[in-house]
């Protein structure tokens, strides 16, 4: 680590000169300005129309204030102290395959359970690992162009299907949409692109890794999503990062497009780092991801939310077109100084548009946990209906739970209907489990598991046993 | 198996156990009657390790070991099984993985040959039929939208599975009309052998017409104030507990 420290020293000075020539190093120094961008644009060889799109959302932003509204506190975060690009070393020539993928890199994906061979053998998942900035290895390409599906990183994206980039970045979550989503539009780096063709059926989940590495990176992910009309596609994104000290954040923008009679599920299991039980470390995970939904389309949200220093998410379905369908589940669990304000926001705009919210949160420790939902029926949105189910569970006493339901309706035939929940795990619970011989670790998984089975079932099942393992992991210690 | 001496315990500081004993060997059947308030499911609670329910003198060994220095997960361990008067639902939690985490935890810590998920599927089906059980509730979340009679049967299931040393039985009998108490009987008595007690806790005599006692002890304020055989219930039956305990209003038509 030190090395990579005094590593980080060199080039730093290095740059000292400033930005007019284009080093061979991989992190840029801390800091952001025009020139920064074109690095980042350069460095990508992406065409002028990016560059100058990167340039106008970057402007916007610098009018833009960080939103304050969110049940969270944390210091300000310096954004001149963060570096906007970063590839591991070995990376300057990308590989062409798994081969020649630096092997200590894939012991580090290793580490974290996702060996990408045997998942490619046992578990039939296309993965594009994202490590830091640069996509390393994507696999199943060649099963999956049969299908004619795209699957690749944003950056390859730009270069081989620039029509389609063109076209939907930024249709979703325009790059003025909000703070940390107009900072992702002017520094994004990398990310995935998926492409479902007309009435195909993907063959295989899509899956990606991302994970932050080096210190005081910012990752700033641009995922796109566009299904085509009648395609189906299932997408699972997994995170985790390793731990450190100094706080880092993490702001991605993910945007969907279902055009008419399409279906998106997108499953997420995020274990960023969390920071340790006083609060120190971990990342800020503020993310913008949302999903527009034409006729008779369908995007579903199911999301497993563990990690992360500060939460600030909703993933949110705006149903344009009639009888479009958006659903959204969550499991967001705090502990230790954990804070999290997630939620969803569901925009009907069509006529008989249908949406599902189904939120468990869970608290431990000091950490506080907050829903905060919109549901808001548009003036044509006739016959639309929401059902929302938030549940709350609280594992002692020093934690904290709050719920911001916002409802605004515009046509009177909408129905949308509230249930909310706040428990504890009771001590007659606990008794009965250990009174079968049960420990009281074990005991508080269970019960917190069967909390969230409505949720876990909507996730496809490796996933499902993943997040399962992950809950008892971050229960660990829980029960006092 | 259970040796009980001069036990004293509180719940949440307020005394309920004043000096209780009694003794259990393998192979006994002992019923603990009397009225209301007189400390019965404290008794099973205590044993079982309840979270505030002290110990405040005397002691309770259980195969030898104090059952002070256990935790409730120790004792279970060991082989003592308390079926609930009132079993708490857990929602989202299967029966099936329920019965399969506590089967995993006792059968290793009794050193028996833990039992794979096939062998444990077909020993739960086999069980749920025995206590009129449908082998769907396994499925369902443990006790979760069960009829009062469906959760006690659900709690004789797990004993039966479990194969406790000793077993005790908090008002079992409590809200189970006659069919029910039957197949609940049943299944205690397919349990009887010459290696386990099994101690029923009960406010009548109408449970021990079908599982017949070895010992009746009668519970007043706390201690046992009389023992006998199994006739002592049918006497308790005419007299009511006024009789022993010299309050006439505590009598047989108390409702439990």
């Amino acid at each position: 680590m030190s090395t990579q420290a005094e590593l980080d020293k060199v080039i730093s000075s290095e740059y000292e000169a400033g930005f007019t020539t284009l080093v061979e190093s991989d992190t840029l120094p801390p800091g952001l300005n025009e020139d920064v961008i074109r690095v980042i644009s350069a460095k990508k060889g992406e065409p002028e129309w990016l560059l100058e799109w990167r340039l106008d959302a970057y402007r916007n932003w610098l009018e833009m204030a960080e939103p304050n509204w969110a049940h969270v506190t944390y210091p300000p975060v310096d954004l001149n102290a963060i570096s906007y690009y970063s590839a591991p070393k070995s990376m300057e020539d990308r590989p062409q395959s798994l081969d020649e993928v630096d092997p200590e890199l894939l012991d580090t994906y290793k580490k974290l359970g996702i060996p990408l061979h045997e998942q490619e053998m046992l578990a039939g998942v296309a993965v594009d690992a994202v490590f830091d900035s640069v996509s390393v290895g994507t696999t199943f390409k060649a099963k999956l162009a049969e299908a004619g599906v795209i699957f690749c990183s944003i950056s390859e994206a730009v270069h081989e299907h620039p029509e389609l980039v063109k076209k939907y970045l930024g249709s979703v979550v325009p790059k003025g949409d909000n703070f940390f989503a107009g900072l992702n539009s002017a520094v994004f780096t990398d990310g995935s692109f998926v492409y479902i063709p007309k009435g195909v059926r993907c063959p295989m989940e899509l899956s990606t890794y991302f994970r932050i590495n080096e210190a005081n990176t910012g990752q700033f992910e641009r995922t796109l999503i566009v299904a085509d009309e009648g395609s189906y596609v299932s997408y699972l994104e997994g995170c985790t990062a390793p731990q450190r000290d100094e706080n880092q954040l993490h702001a991605a923008v993910v945007e969907l497009v279902a055009l008419p009679g399409a279906e998106i599920k997108y499953s997420t299991v995020q274990n960023w780092y969390p920071g340790d039980k006083d609060g120190k470390g971990g990342i800020y995970n503020f993310v913008t991801k949302r999903g527009v939904a034409h006729d008779n389309a369908k995007i579903s949200w199911t999301q497993v939310e563990t990690g992360s220093a500060i939460t600030w998410k909703y993933p949110s379905v705006v149903l344009r077109g009639d009888n479009s369908v958006g659903e959204f589940y969550s499991v967001a669990l705090t502990r230790h100084a954990q804070q999290a304000d997630t939620g969803t926001k569901m925009i009907h705009l069509g006529k008989n548009t249908r949406s599902t919210i189904v939120s468990k949160g869970i608290s431990a420790g000091k950490s506080s946990n907050a829903y905060r939902g919109l549901v808001r029926m548009g003036p044509r949105a006739e016959n639309a209906r929401n059902f929302t189910q938030c549940d709350s569970l609280l594992l002692g006493d020093t934690c904290g739970a709050h719920t911001f339901p916002y409802i605004e309706s515009k046509h009177p035939s909408a129905t949308i209907e509230h249930e909310a929940t706040t428990s504890k795990v009771s001590d007659d619970q606990l008794f009965l489990c250990r009174q079968r011989g049960i420990d009281p670790e074990k005991a508080i998984s269970m019960i917190v598991n069967g909390f969230c089975k409505e949720v876990f079932k909507e996730l496809p099942m490796e996933f499902a046993v993943e997040a399962g393992k992950l809950l008892e992991v971050s229960l660990e210690g829980a029960v006092g | 198996m259970l040796e009980i001496r001069d036990l004293h315990a509180a719940v949440a500081g307020e005394p309920i156990l004043k000096g209780l004993n009694l003794t259990v060997n393998a192979g006994e059947v002992h019923a603990i009657m009397g009225p209301n308030g007189s400390g019965k499911s404290t008794l099973a609670n205590v044993l079982a390790g309840k979270d505030n329910y002290e110990i405040t003198g005397g002691d309770a060994l259980f195969e030898g070991k104090s059952l002070a220095d256990l935790e409730p997960e120790e004792r279970a361990q060991l082989g003592l099984f308390l079926a609930f008067q009132y079993p708490v639902e857990i929602p989202g939690v299967s029966n099936m993985e329920f019965l399969k985490a506590a089967l995993e935890a006792t059968r290793k810590a009794q050193g028996k040959e833990e039992w794979d998920s096939v062998t444990l599927l077909r020993k739960a089906r086999e069980t749920c039929k025995q206590v009129d059980l449908d082998p769907q509730f396994l499925k369902r979340g443990v006790n979760e939208g069960f009829s009062g009679g469906e959760k006690k049967r659900n709690e004789i299931m797990q004993m039966l599975l479990m194969e406790p040393k000793l077993a005790l039985l908090d008002e079992t009998d409590s809200g189970l009309d006659i069919d029910a108490l039957q197949t609940v009987a049943r299944g205690v008595n397919s349990l009887r052998s010459p290696e386990r007690g099994i101690v029923l806790v009960t406010h009548y005599q109408r449970l021990l017409d079908y599982i017949v006692p070895d010992f009746v002890h009668v519970l007043s304020n706390g201690q046992i104030i009389k023992s006998g055989g199994k006739e002592l219930a049918h006497e308790l039956e005419e007299h009511g507990y006024g009789w022993l305990t010299g309050d006439r209003n505590d009598g047989k038509d108390q409702s439990a």
